[in-house]
């Protein structure tokens, strides 16, 4: 089983419109969708739920008053100040670490489960997809993304899939880190503007740090063709295969606008999706 | 005053939005720029601040005196974060699992852990023209980005209109960087992407009472569901920029909006002054 993540450093460079077109163009595979914290693919695809349960994060301090003695040692110990000082804890401060419970003389903290998201297995026309809705607010992004990928790997084995496309998050933290581990290809989606090929660097060196082989997709090439030459440059000198130059297509404006994949538009920017595809599964049967 | 910017789905057009208001606020008075998507700063391309300062942000982290150890276990046990492994002759330290939470060197049986400091991204400040500006650069491979996050905004000048560019998504990184402002601007695209994402981040920003307004940006005319969202959330529309070529090329090279449409800036006076209406607060006056 082979799996592939797409990146993008910043953020709406074309991630999920490019990820919604491959779960059209590909066959026998998984899609997952791991920008838990503003997921989008299923909008594009049209999930039918087949089943979904609560996503456990860190558990939640919670402090017994009846058996406090009010010696304050969890204030001072917790390193998140989440402990106020009329000895609530603010939840939204408490990362779970347990130091409390742990030092509480009168055994007056309780570890309390936390529900921090959603996960559902759900159908597609293109197959299954494994997607996340990760509460508002809340930690544990990249918990939530392990248990995502692990469910589209347990998914891919169950019913004899040879791929999982994994849709990733912007940025190159938590979340971004926990896609990364055990990939067999990283597609960068970047565009022609400054901010982008600063962000795609950063993405690169993040692919580097982990030892994942990366590929680089220019987005809205011709929008500002000096700077996609010189993506171009820095993809070459860093020896990152750019496996597809997209024009910029109004229709991919319209087709998000209706939720549906691009390339089911047709025309000249669906054949270079299309091509798009054919390298990378070249790329990807050679590793 | 404190505004950040926020937007759940990336690409919208954050960074856009609140360079111009600062470039915008600064010919009237103080302003700082506090850039917080520490895992990928943009502002200083639009910006170009002439940066003079830099500082190092640390967390802490668990030394392991290995000649104390007993390898008892009892600090792989209490770490929630499974940071630390015990081997057959050593205890190892995973750092970037490491939340600098203390429960290893406070709960030791043997005192053989003690904190230490690791060095998380660097923080950068400078000037440009009269902007104040500082931004956090995570350094790669490393996870967590609030603490960085909370040491830029320590930056915050009392007396100025500070202004927040904050990471996408909704989550924690986001909370850090919204947390505490006076007033949120959330910018969205009319696109599904960008109403559901704005919903999410409308709900966090709710939750956290902080007051907030949106921006519509590549506006085509046809923003209707926004507008929709917004009267039912009653939440205020406060600005609508069209979809401009020469504006998204002006972006790609580094060039602000106001430079490339001089007339735009009307557009941000009017926004600051409405935040700053919205806010309750005093802040430079537009």
């Amino acid at each position: 089983m082979r799996e592939i993540v797409i990146l993008s450093g910043k953020g709406g460079t074309g991630k999920t419109t490019i990820s919604g077109s491959l779960a059209v163009l590909a066959s026998n595979k998984v899609m997952a969708d791991c920008d838990v914290d503003a997921a989008n693919l299923h909008l594009l695809l049209k999930p039918v739920t087949r089943s979904s349960f609560p996503f456990y994060g860190m558990p939640k301090a919670r402090i017994n008053r009846e058996k406090c003695l009010e010696c304050y040692l969890c204030v001072f110990r917790c390193a998140f100040e989440a402990i106020e000082p009329g000895l609530v804890v603010n939840e939204s401060r408490c990362e779970g670490c347990a130091v409390c419970y742990h030092t509480c003389p009168c055994k007056a903290v309780e570890m309390v489960e936390h529900v921090a998201g959603r996960l559902h297995i759900s159908d597609t026309a293109y197959g299954p997809l494994v997607h996340a809705r990760l509460g508002a607010g809340e930690d544990n992004s990249g918990k939530l993304v392990t248990a995502v990928r692990r469910e589209a790997r347990r998914l891919a084995e169950e019913e004899k899939k040879e791929l999982i496309i994994t849709d990733g998050p912007p940025g190159i933290g938590c979340p971004a880190i926990s896609c990364l581990a055990g990939v067999d290809l990283v597609l960068v989606v970047t565009e022609p503007t400054l901010a982008a090929k600063h962000d795609l660097e950063r993405v690169l060196d993040l692919a580097d740090h982990f030892g994942c082989h990366a590929v680089a997709c220019i987005n809205k090439c011709d929008l500002e063709p000096a700077i996609t030459q010189e993506i171009e440059r820095l993809c070459r000198q860093r020896s990152v295969p750019v496996v597809g130059e997209l024009p910029y297509d109004e229709k991919a404006m319209e087709a998000t606008k209706k939720g549906q994949p691009v390339v089911e538009l047709g025309g000249p920017l669906a054949g270079q999706i299309t091509a798009l595809w054919r390298e990378v599964k070249k790329i990807l049967g050679k590793r | 005053m404190i505004v950040a910017v926020a937007s759940g789905k990336g690409g919208t057009g954050k960074t856009t939005v609140s360079t111009s208001l600062a470039l915008v606020a600064a010919e009237k008075g103080k302003v700082c720029f506090l850039d917080c998507d520490v895992e990928e700063p943009n502002a200083h391309i639009i910006l170009k601040p002439r940066l003079s300062g830099q500082e190092a942000v640390r967390v802490r982290v668990p030394v392991i005196e290995q000649e104390r150890c007993t390898l008892c276990g009892r600090c792989a046990d209490v770490c929630a974060f499974h940071a630390l492994v015990v081997l057959p002759q050593e205890v190892m330290v995973f750092s970037p699992m490491c939340h600098g939470c203390g429960g290893c060197w406070h709960l030791c049986p043997a005192g053989a852990i003690h904190p230490g400091w690791r060095e998380i991204g660097q923080m950068e400040e400078g000037e440009c023209g009269k902007i104040r500006f500082v931004h956090g650069r995570l350094k790669v491979g490393e996870a967590m980005s609030p603490p960085l996050i909370r040491a830029v905004k320590q930056r915050a000048q009392a007396g100025a209109l500070n202004i927040v560019d904050a990471p996408p998504g909704t989550s924690c990184p986001v909370v850090a960087a919204v947390e505490g402002a006076d007033f949120c601007l959330l910018v969205t695209e009319p696109t599904p992407f960008g109403l559901h994402d704005l919903e999410l981040a409308w709900e966090m920003v709710s939750q956290l009472g902080i007051p907030c307004g949106v921006v519509v940006n590549r506006s085509d005319g046809r923003d209707e569901p926004v507008e929709e969202f917004c009267r039912t959330r009653n939440l205020p529309l406060l600005m609508r920029l069209p979809l401009d070529r020469d504006v998204a090329r002006g972006y790609a090279r580094g060039i602000p909006p106001i430079a490339v449409h001089p007339a735009w800036k009307g557009h941000f006076r009017e926004l600051l002054h409405a935040i700053s209406e919205r806010a309750g607060l005093k802040c430079a006056k537009s």
